[in-house]
């Protein structure tokens, strides 16, 4: 099982949904996927949705700190919404709650950042 | 009774997924709970990728081995690879610290694996290779020992 992303723009936030299994080899997909949009358009924030996410280990920290980097440099936030009680041990663990801000589902997390 | 697997694959990220899938599949058989099998593919997903990325830095042509054992209500895994080895494992060990920042790592494997096991013992010798056994009380257990 693989990952499938998709990227939705609403107004200036992009929103990340992720589908399936975020591992070593899924996380460049997504890292790619996102890097390329962020280079077409203007994106202010982002929304990351992980309802659909099945399992998520180190790897997907990793990428989801990358991303948080490239937005923080863009003066945005991040906002992680829908998230299962075994990603957000991870999220505890690696401390990127600290930096991330989290949200019950992905309309709060757009309210959160003022759109919606 | 001891029931043990073995199995052995190239050093490919897309086998990461087999190689939890598997072990998951394996432990299946004596009931753990949903935390607990998620924690087991966790670990094995960050030890696989770390022989993968760190080990054989991607080079296909390792192989990685796994072995598991069920010995009542305890899990026993052991994953080696023959690759490079870790130079300093007290600071490999350390959270967020990463060998590779540029490949976007969290530094968090170790830790992963030392939160969601009982016991982690690695054992690494450069150009050898690592080998990791982690060690996991299944909660039965736990209670009967309360």
């Amino acid at each position: 099982m693989g990952l499938a992303v998709n990227l939705e723009l609403k107004h200036t936030v992009l929103c990340i949904r992720l589908d399936g299994e975020l591992d070593h080899h899924t996380a460049d997909e997504l890292r790619t996927q996102v890097e390329d949009y962020l280079k077409k358009h203007t994106v202010n924030h982002i929304v990351l949705n992980l309802e659909g996410l099945s399992f998520m280990d180190s790897s997907g920290l990793g990428v989801i700190l990358g991303r948080y980097k490239q937005i923080k440099n863009l003066n945005g936030e991040m906002v992680v919404c829908a998230i299962s009680p075994a990603v957000k041990r991870l999220f505890e663990m690696s401390g990127l709650f600290k930096i991330i801000r989290l949200e019950e589902d992905e309309e709060l997390a757009l309210q959160a950042l003022g759109v919606a | 009774m001891r029931n043990e697997m073995k199995i052995q694959f190239s050093a490919l990220s897309q086998n990461e997924s087999f190689a939890r899938v598997t072990v998951a599949a394996f432990i299946a058989q004596v009931d753990p709970t949903v935390d607990e099998l998620t924690e087991i593919k966790t670990v094995v997903s960050e030890a696989v990728t770390n022989a993968i990325i760190h080990g054989y830095e991607n080079k296909a042509t390792g192989m990685v081995y796994i072995e598991a054992a069920i010995e009542e209500d305890t899990i026993h895994l052991t994953i080696r690879d023959e690759g490079m080895g870790i130079p300093d494992l007290d600071q490999a060990k350390q959270p967020l610290y990463t060998s590779k920042p540029e490949l976007e790592r969290s530094g968090m494997g170790f830790t992963i694996m030392e939160n969601f096991m009982d016991e982690v013992e690695v054992i690494s010798e450069p150009s050898y290779g690592t080998t990791i056994h982690l060690t996991k009380y299944l909660t039965k257990n736990k209670a009967m020992c309360n």
